[in-house]
Parts: C-alpha cells; sequence; structure tokens
C-alpha cells in the first residue's frame, strides 16, 4: 500500500495532480447545480412578481 | 429534408430543450461515472510504469483527458455561437454560455497537471513553449469570453459580442493541437490522437481511452444542467416557465 502511495518516487507530482482534477470535476457538478437552482430561483421570483397575472 | 427541419426547430424551442436536457442528463452522467472509476482503477493500478518515466506517466490519465476537455468544449461553444449568429437561434447562444467555465476549468487543469508533470520528466514547471503557451492562450479565451459576458448586462447583446469572440479564437484550436508538429517543442507528440497507430501498449491505452470518454460524456452531463439554467433565465414571459419551476 505504502509503496502505491510512493509512485515510485513521484508522489509528489502524480497524487496532486489526480486530487486538482477530480476536484475539479466535482466543482463542475456544484456550479452546474448552482447555476440551474438560481435560475429556477430568479424564474420562481419573476412568477410572483407578476402576481399571478398570467 | 422536412423532418430534418423540423427537428432543428423544435431543438430552438426553449420547453423542448428544457425538458430533454432533465431527462438526458442521467443517460451522460451515470456512464460517465462509471467510466472515469474504471478508467482511475485502470491507471493508477492495472497499468505497469512506463519504462522511461516509471509510475511518473500515470499523470497522462488526468493531464490528457483535461487538455482534449479544453479544446472539444471550447470547438463545442465556437460552434454553438457560430449558430446562434447565422440562425439567431437563442438556444445556440445559451449552448455557448454553458460551455464557458466547463472549459476554463479543464484548462486551468491542463496546464497545471502539465506543469507536475514536466518538473519532473523536463526539469521545469513552465517554458514559453508553442504548445504551453497556446493553452495559457486558451485559458484567456474563455476567461476573456465570460468577462465580456458579465460586463454586458442585456443577455442578448451578451450572447452576440460574446460568441463573436467565440468563433475568432477557434483560430487557436488548431494551433493548439499541431504545435508539436509544426514547432519543435518540448511537449512530447500525440500517442492516441494520430493516423497511424497509437504508440501505447492496450494495458495504458485502454484506462486512457476510458478516461477521455468518460470525461466528454461527463462534459455533456454538465452541459445539459447548465444549459436548463441559462435557457431558464433567457425567458422572461413564457407561461412555461410556471410549469418548470413548480417544485
Amino acid at each position: 500500500m505504502s509503496e502505491f502511495l510512493d509512485m515510485g518516487g513521484y508522489a509528489g507530482y502524480v497524487w496532486p495532480s489526480y486530487g486538482l482534477t477530480l476536484a475539479i470535476v466535482v466543482l463542475n457538478i456544484v456550479w452546474a447545480r448552482r447555476l440551474l437552482a438560481r435560475s429556477r430561483e430568479e424564474a420562481r421570483r419573476r412568477l410572483a412578481m407578476r402576481g399571478g397575472a398570467t | 429534408m422536412g423532418w430534418t427541419w423540423t427537428w432543428f426547430h423544435r431543438l430552438g424551442s426553449p420547453p423542448y430543450i428544457y425538458g430533454l436536457a432533465a431527462r438526458l442528463t442521467p443517460w451522460f452522467a451515470w456512464p460517465a461515472g462509471a467510466l472515469i472509476v474504471g478508467g482511475l482503477y485502470g491507471g493508477l493500478v492495472l497499468a505497469p510504469p512506463d519504462y522511461q518515466q516509471g509510475d511518473g506517466f500515470r499523470i497522462i490519465y488526468v493531464h490528457a483527458p483535461s487538455a482534449w476537455m479544453s479544446l472539444m468544449v471550447y470547438t463545442t461553444m465556437a460552434v454553438s455561437a457560430g449558430i446562434g449568429l447565422i440562425w439567431r437561434m437563442k438556444v445556440a447562444h445559451a449552448v455557448a454560455a454553458s460551455c464557458a467555465p466547463v472549459g476554463a476549468s479543464f484548462t486551468f487543469a491542463a496546464l497545471v497537471t502539465g506543469a507536475l508533470w514536466g518538473q519532473p520528466m523536463w526539469g521545469t514547471y513552465w517554458e514559453w513553449d508553442p504548445r504551453l503557451t497556446s493553452e495559457l492562450i486558451l485559458l484567456f479565451l474563455y476567461l476573456g469570453y465570460m468577462g465580456l459576458r458579465s460586463a454586458i448586462e442585456d443577455v442578448q447583446r451578451a450572447d452576440r459580442m460574446s460568441a463573436v469572440l467565440a468563433v475568432v479564437g477557434v483560430v487557436n484550436v488548431p494551433i493548439i493541437h499541431y504545435s508539436v508538429t509544426w514547432w519543435n517543442s518540448l511537449h512530447q507528440a500525440p500517442s492516441v490522437m494520430r493516423l497511424a497507430k497509437p504508440t501505447m501498449p492496450p494495458s495504458m491505452l485502454i484506462p486512457l481511452l476510458l478516461m477521455l470518454l468518460g470525461f466528454t460524456l461527463f462534459f455533456f452531463a454538465v452541459l445539459l444542467v447548465r444549459l436548463r439554467g441559462e435557457v431558464l433565465s433567457r425567458e422572461r414571459s413564457a407561461t412555461w416557465i410556471r410549469e418548470a419551476v413548480s417544485p
């Protein structure tokens, strides 16, 4: 296991690369969901402002 | 011709796109997750160490997919922006706007993982090399596109202005791709995307292909979620919004 984590001496380059890339994958999920939630919230507000006139 | 035209028109219809995007998302998201998990296992555990770079070469399994994303997402963005400009199609502009933050983040990942790979192999984190410099310009194009959009209040104007930037900037994509062939670059020549047979053994190549496909599907899953947000924020008066946002 420690041999695996050592990555043949390249641990200091391999793990930060994987960590950063996977963090960006996760961030993209968070950002996308937040954008959609915010747009829905804003759309709901626009509808409420018109007081159900439609 | 008849039905393709009808289909093109339906793709331009916000309620249709909103519903379609919602239905399609899981079909991209779950296979993407499975492919990435398989690719990580193959790349970190199953693939043998490289005969020259040892375990350091494993950075390729995150670096190459990130670099591929940076180019593929930009191309998608420029083509959609172009369609938006030519046919004045709101949905196409919404697709382009959805691409930018995804592309920018993976361009950043490609640059940083490249630096982390360059240090042990070339002895430097950064060099003003054609491949590296043109990839950095790509990051600036994405950031410029996003900056321009956020600086313009009116969405339709922001769509048109940023689309022009996206279309003009697409010349950088072939420059990045061919930079290692045209100029004498530190960066290695392509080992997968080439006309001749790939230079890697299958045990190394298969995890890379899983990662490339997984990241591509991941992009489309994220794009579909963002697209719903962008489509919704472009609709001012449509009554279908009431249906879309009802819990």
